[in-house]
């Protein structure tokens, strides 16, 4: 566990800075004549823009809240029952784990939000497909996905608590219905924005369809399809966050809600600083996948 | 390169009444590779292909100029069949296995380059071949390479490769060394006459390019008002000076048939490259 506990900012706001948009045509680098040629010692950096990064700069504002949070705790400032001590939320930490409530809690948390995604991730990658390749997919699944996506999954809480009960499956199909939606709209503009002169060329050189859109397709909407997985992990623990705490008997949610009725703010601050660290963790993976698999972008401009 | 079932008549398009026929044998007894019998291409209301005829024959050489706008592009078009959408109609005879070069390398940037090459098959022997290509265009050992990790001129010859690789017997190139700097460009023409000679396909090469085409071609065509207006065969010994007279000869009549008014050539010098959309 970390002892960085940060009791605002758990989460990534829902917008994950994006990649820049696919750019499936090489652009030609241009090398000037550099005028720091004048004088070849010199460090070059670049005239405009925010200057060199800081070493660890990531870190200053982090360190600096649980600066104020330690010395407000200190000085007495911050009451206890407001908000704990963050050696107190260490050692609650270090009991919840003893006491094996942390990792149950943890492993049904992330069980959920894993099959949510995956199944999200499998619809919405399907439905983009269909409704890439062929009008008639277009027509029939467009519309409905666009209608889902200007209602909030959240919003539909109270029908699907309805139909299927309060059970694990209304939590899954929940955090489905919000992960599918920008995996679709991401790659199936992916899909719609490769460039028509590679269509072109795979016409003059004859590929059968499977071979176009083996070879052509599919690694042409990857960078689309990668950037909406991004959006859908940070769907998938937000979904997670409401349905855990609604109605639920298990799940870091229900731990937190739980201390909430016991104003213990020191497991609240343990439920939120794990929320913080899984949608970091799971948004690294992704961008480690995204680094990986678009390596062929990397190459001019970095 | 997946070969047709052979002898196709494939009518491309409603609105579209020409008939292509791609055929593997080609014709027995013309030699001819393309034939193009009253091929009509218009826009709108615009024609810009009027009836136009055009026959190349086996393994020959053909540059096509032409002002632009002229329509080069369109005829090339049509004869590789990436039209389908364009209204008119004539009778075109290409065969199945042709192979286009675009004026921008068009790699796949998501695949590597031996990949590119090889991109229209698969199997170990398209592999071989392929690597075989790419040492042939100077690209040995660059096979792992990503495209934007070469150079324009290494990419267009990666775009050589890739439509030699499956010995076609119609190449069409529209504008191909057009990006290119200069003395990439007289690399390039050296390039191609050579790999045009070790595979024999027959080539269409538009260009605006008077220089180019002399330099290159067989036989020169300039197409006008939707019509070829000149066809003029090249004969020039054989390593092509461009100080030759009858190089110059062939350049200036080919450039005045394109309206262009010309000082006398630079003595000495090679003379400037001309354009002829002017
Ligand atoms: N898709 C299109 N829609 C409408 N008009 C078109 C289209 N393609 C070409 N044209 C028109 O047809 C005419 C011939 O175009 P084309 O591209 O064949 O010329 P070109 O001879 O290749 O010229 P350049 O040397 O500049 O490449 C032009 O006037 C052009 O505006
Ligand atoms: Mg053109």
């Amino acid at each position: 566990m970390t002892t960085q506990a940060d009791p605002v900012t758990t989460r990534p706001s829902p917008s994950p800075s994006p990649s820049p948009p696919p750019t499936p045509s090489p652009a030609p680098e241009r090398k000037s004549a550099s005028p720091a040629a004048r004088r070849p010692d010199a460090r070059r950096r670049r005239r405009l823009g925010p200057g060199r990064p800081i070493p660890f700069g990531a870190a200053v504002g982090p360190l600096l809240l649980l600066a104020v949070w330690s010395l407000g705790s200190l000085t007495g400032l911050l009451d206890e029952r407001t908000l704990s001590a963050p050696w107190t939320v260490l050692a609650t930490t270090g009991d919840l784990i003893a006491s094996g409530r942390l990792q149950e809690s943890l492993l049904i948390s992330t069980q959920r939000a894993g099959l949510g995604l995956a199944f999200g991730v499998l619809i919405g990658t399907v439905l983009a497909l269909v409704a890439g390749l062929s009008r008639w997919g277009e027509a029939v699944i467009d519309g409905p996905v666009q209608i889902k996506r200007a209602i909030p999954a959240l919003a539909l809480l109270p029908l699907l608590i309805l139909w299927l009960g309060i059970d694990e499956r209304m939590k899954v199909v929940t955090i489905v219905l919000g992960v599918f939606v920008p995996v679709y709209i991401h790659t199936h503009n992916g899909l719609r924005s490769i460039d028509q002169r590679y269509v072109e060329l795979a016409e003059s050189l004859r590929l059968r369809p499977t071979q176009f859109v083996r070879r052509v397709v599919l690694p042409g909407a990857l960078p689309g399809f990668l950037l909406g997985l991004r959006f859908a992990v940070v769907s998938a623990w937000l979904a997670l966050v409401v349905v855990e705490q609604i109605n639920s008997t298990s799940g870091i949610g229900y731990m937190m809600e739980l201390a909430r009725q016991y104003g213990q703010t020191d497991i609240i601050i343990v439920g939120l600083v794990l929320y913080g660290i899984l949608g970091l963790l799971s948004d690294g993976a992704v961008r480690l996948v995204q680094r990986r698999a678009l390596s062929w972008r990397r190459t001019l401009a970095d | 390169m997946a070969p047709h079932p052979g002898g196709l008549t494939v009518h491309t398009d409603v609105h579209v009444d020409t008939e292509v026929h791609v055929d593997i044998e080609g014709h027995a007894g013309t030699g001819s590779v393309v034939r193009v019998r009253g091929l009509t291409r218009r826009f709108g209301g615009r024609t810009v292909l009027d009836g136009l005829d055009l026959e190349i024959g086996e393994n020959e050489f053909v540059a096509l100029l032409g002002r632009s706008g002229s329509g080069k592009s369109t005829l090339l078009r049509a004869l590789a069949g990436l039209d389908p959408d364009v209204a008119g109609d004539g009778e075109v005879d290409v065969p199945a296995n042709s192979s286009v070069i675009f004026q921008d390398a068009r790699l796949l940037p998501w695949q590597r380059v031996l990949a590119n090459v090889v991109l229209g098959a698969s199997g170990a022997a398209a592999v071989r071949r392929g690597q075989e290509r790419l040492a042939e265009v100077g690209l040995a050992g660059r096979e792992r390479a990503w495209p934007n990790q070469l150079s324009g001129g290494e990419q267009q010859r990666v775009a050589l490769a890739r439509a030699l690789v499956g010995e076609p017997r119609l190449l069409l190139a529209d504008e191909p060394f057009g990006a290119l700097d200069a003395l990439t460009r007289i690399r390039m023409h050296g390039l191609l006459r050579e790999l045009c000679e070790r595979h024999r396909p027959a080539v269409l090469l538009v260009t605006h390019d008077v220089d180019e085409a002399v330099a290159l071609a067989d036989r020169v065509l300039v197409l006008e008002e939707g019509r070829i207006t000149v066809d003029t065969p090249i004969e020039l010994p054989a390593p092509r000076q461009h100080r030759h007279p009858r190089f110059l000869e062939h350049r200036e009549r080919l450039l005045a048939a394109l309206g262009v008014t010309q000082e006398p050539a630079s003595p000495g010098g090679r003379p400037a490259t001309e354009e002829t959309s002017r």
